[in-house]
């Protein structure tokens, strides 16, 4: 197998992304599989930042703890990465910025005086994610032609410089021998993207025409990705005063005909869920990603956590149907996003995306096909008669018309209500038009028997069943392809698949609930639906799970 | 083609109430609208959550029958989705002056071409008798039996502060000057508001206070800020010796949906 992690380490404002960036396109042009751990403060410049970028033979996504190279711009890059060191791990370091003897010594070292070389350039200090790309590349013995390509692709400005300075630090990159052989592998590229970006680029092909967001880490991604690309996607990306009117006019496009998907995380969304509940009671589509942070509160912006599962399915006052996705990877966001989003349009029905920081914001090489998504057309209205928005039918879903049309007048409403649209308050129309509305969940559920609504991945024979959802499927299918176990992930969560789970649990002789949660939130919905767990793995440090420490903990469990 | 704007339902404002005096100025206003080519299907009636909301429910247009405070976004909303739609905003003064100022605000801020009709009677009617942003200090209600201590706010001085190109205040009492100004509101393209005032025959009744002190504005120069803020000050919902109603301002400008459109 290859597999090779490396960590790059500094300060806010060292372009330790772009570092990462740079590394994640050389390995893809090898047809290596990236996977990058983005790890920051929530602060502009300064603190502690660091990548870790991972490049494996097999389609991965999560990082590693412990990283075969480590790049440090600062000490801090060294000193606080101790648990990511292994015997083997190679140090690339300025010179300039370390000295040798803060180096622990039982390490391979390359020092190379970056600062120095790029001042004398009259370079900003930020060039050096270019020297060390070229060092790293020289160390690995890979054609320095890629490196110009990948330079001259990703740099906007001073193109050449970049390219001098990468091309001084590969030569002494050469001078180091190694055991490490870098060939190209044969496959296929990926893509190289954020989970934040699959969502957003399931949404543009299911025929999603406006986004409305508030900015809050970790969706903001969403928001800058499709306000840059608007003419591209031919969409509209707005930002208005706050959560509240973002999600009201999300409804209000969607009313008029449009599709339209709005973005935040836990705090935003607490300030939707008014606006969630009227989106259920007067049937109105509109897509809602949640992408989880460390929280309660304001917790902390900038790590992950998967605390908002119960949130997600719970939010909201009255019942309704809701429908909600959890992706555990790129490819997933990308189809889950648009199949929420044609689901939301069938049933008439809010649809939740639940992302997190280590899904959002992490970068992945994705294979999905585009084709294999389309823009569903929900039920229409056939004009003929008199139009009723909220007409009684079989399947509870009632012909879509949208106001501007001659022949009907479309009225929605957040009150209880006819089948015109007009506020009721008889016991009749209230009972009629809860089970109007429950009624779309039987049929969604009927439909959803004939999807994949699961994954299942590892040894399937396996006694030793983990379940797990969202990002920690990554780390949780490594680990049981290293141990043999059976994986087990739920992508809806809501109409939740408990017969597909079931009918794969049966047998089972221990049952592990693996989640970044503090209180095991997938349990507590199996449990509900008669699904013991055995035992619970639970991270809730704003880290995400690493394979290491996962395998660990497993071990203990199985033994 | 005419079409009958009632639905026949039983309407439940309370005997004499002004909505009903709102409700009858807005269609007569439409159907001279449809007379100049106004197509009412294109229309759709937005309302909050109070006494005034049940608008949405007595006309035979397109409605979207919003929460409390929160008509003025899916108003945006709409706009934005299909510019050839008129969303026209009924909301309350607890729901535009309270529950959603910060949508009102920014809505006059982006100059977003919507109407937005204020029902304005200064006291929380459907929740029976409650002090509302607009009421005045000392205000007793149930929830201030020993009167409110706070000043009330100003919705025209907010609304020219917040850069809102239409500016007007009408009174139900005032029939005929309504209707002039709800025309004028619709036919002027941005951000149109008008702060109707109007008595709550159950929990606060100011037709005396305001047929005593209402006069309608005469010569106002519309395009001078400073002279509308003036006339804005002369009555602050608390003190002032008498009410002027009318436009107070009016501006052309770019609306936020060409604007964002332009872009492309």
């Amino acid at each position: 197998m290859k597999d090779f992690s490396f960590l790059i380490g500094g300060k806010a404002g060292d372009g330790i992304k772009q570092a990462g960036h740079f590394l994640a396109q050389l390995f893809n042009e090898l047809g290596f599989n990236i996977f990058i751990y983005e790890d920051y403060q929530s602060l502009i410049t300064g603190g502690h930042n660091f990548s870790i970028i991972r490049a494996s033979d097999k389609k991965i996504s999560n990082h590693k703890q412990k990283v075969d190279f480590i790049i440090a711009f600062n000490k801090d890059a060294v000193e606080k990465h101790q648990e990511n060191l292994k015997k083997e791990t190679i140090i690339i370091y300025d010179s300039d910025a370390i000295q040798k003897q803060d180096l622990p010594k039982q390490y391979k070292a390359v020092a190379f005086p970056m600062s120095n070389v790029l001042k004398q350039r009259g370079l900003p200090l930020i060039v050096r994610n270019a020297v060390s790309l070229g060092i790293l590349a020289g160390v690995l013995k890979i054609d320095f032609e890629l490196v110009k390509k990948i330079i001259t692709n990703s740099v906007h400005k001073k193109i050449e410089e970049n390219i001098k300075v990468a091309e001084i630090g590969y030569k002494e990159g050469l001078e180091h021998k190694n055991g490490f052989d870098i060939e190209k592998i044969k496959n296929k590229p990926g893509k190289i993207l954020t989970g934040n970006e699959a969502i957003a680029l399931g949404a543009v092909k299911a025929g999603m025409k406006f986004y409305f967001a508030y900015p809050m880490t970790p969706a903001s991604g969403i928001l800058h990705y499709l306000a840059a690309n608007e003419e591209k996607f031919g969409i509209k990306a707005i930002h208005p005063e706050n959560e509240i009117s973002v999600a009201l006019m999300a409804e209000g496009a969607a009313f008029a005909g449009k599709r339209a998907m709005v973005g935040t995380s836990g705090g935003g969304f607490a300030l939707m869920v008014e606006a969630l509940s009227l989106a259920g009671q007067a049937e109105i589509p509109v897509v809602f990603v949640l992408s989880q942070r460390s929280g309660p509160a304001t917790g902390i912006p900038t790590y992950t956590s998967q605390a908002d599962l119960l949130f997600s399915i719970f939010a909201g006052h009255g019942e309704f149907l809701k429908i909600v996705v959890a992706p555990g990877d790129a490819d997933e966001a990308f189809y889950l996003t648009a199949e929420a989003m044609n689901l939301s349009w069938k049933y008439q029905t809010p649809a939740i995306i639940l992302s997190d920081k280590h899904l959002s914001e992490s970068i992945f090489s994705a294979y999905y096909d585009e084709n294999k998504v389309k823009i569903e057309e929900p039920k229409l209205w056939v004009k003929k008669g008199e139009y009723k928005r909220y007409l009684i039918t079989k399947d509870g879903i009632s012909p879509l018309a949208f106001p501007g049309d001659k022949n009907a007048i479309v009225k929605a409403t957040s009150y209880e209500h006819d089948e015109s649209g007009i506020t009721s308050e008889t016991a009749e129309d209230a009972e009629k038009m809860n089970e109007k509305r429950l009624n779309k969940k039987a049929t969604l559920i009927k439909e959803l028997k004939k999807k994949k609504t699961i994954n299942v991945f590892g040894n399937k024979k396996s006694k030793n069943i983990l379940i797990v959802w969202g990002s920690t499927k990554g780390v949780a299918v490594e680990v049981a392809e290293n141990l043999g176990l059976k994986v087990i992930q739920p992508m809806f969560i809501e109409p939740f698949p408990v017969e597909q789970i079931k009918k794969e649990l049966k047998g089972a002789k221990k049952i592990i609930d693996v989640e970044a949660n503090a209180t095991g939130q997938l349990a507590y919905i199996l449990k509900a639906n008669g699904i013991d767990i055995d035992e619970k793995i639970l991270k809730y440090d704003g880290r995400p799970f690493t394979v290491e420490e996962l395998e660990e903990k497993i071990k203990k469990i199985i033994k | 083609m005419s079409r009958e704007l009632d639905i026949k339902t039983t309407k439940t404002w309370c005997p004499g109430c002004a909505n009903f005096t709102i409700e009858a100025i807005f269609k007569s206003a439409l159907m001279d609208l449809e007379k100049e080519g106004l197509d009412l299907s294109k229309v759709v009636v937005l309302s909050g959550i109070g006494c005034h909301g049940k608008i949405s429910d007595y006309l035979n247009l397109n409605s979207f029958y919003s929460l409390h405070g929160r008509a003025i976004p899916a108003a945006e909303g709409i706009k934005l989705a299909n510019k050839d739609l008129i969303p026209i905003v009924f909301v309350g003064d607890g729901d535009a002056y309270g529950e959603g100022v910060e949508h009102l605000i920014f809505a006059a801020k982006r100059n977003t071409n919507i109407n937005v009709f204020v029902h304005n009677n200064r006291v929380y009617g459907l929740t029976t008798g409650q002090f509302a942003p607009t009421s005045p200090e000392k205000f007793k209600g149930k929830s201030t039996p020993k009167g409110s201590v706070e000043e009330p706010i100003n919705p025209i001085e907010l609304m020219l502060a917040s850069k809102a190109a239409f500016v007007a205040r009408g009174y139900t009492s005032k029939t005929e000057h309504l209707k002039d100004l709800m025309k004028q509101a619709l036919h002027h393209k941005g951000f149109s508001f008008i702060d109707i005032l109007q008595p709550c025959l159950s929990y606060f009744d100011t037709r005396e206070f305001y047929n005593e002190k209402i006069y309608e504005m005469e010569n106002q120069d519309v395009s001078n800020f400073n002279a509308a803020m003036e006339k804005a000050l002369e009555w602050d919902y608390n003190n002032g010796d008498k009410i002027p109603i009318g436009v107070f301002y009016k501006q052309k400008k770019l609306t936020f949906e060409e604007k964002i459109w332009r872009l492309q």
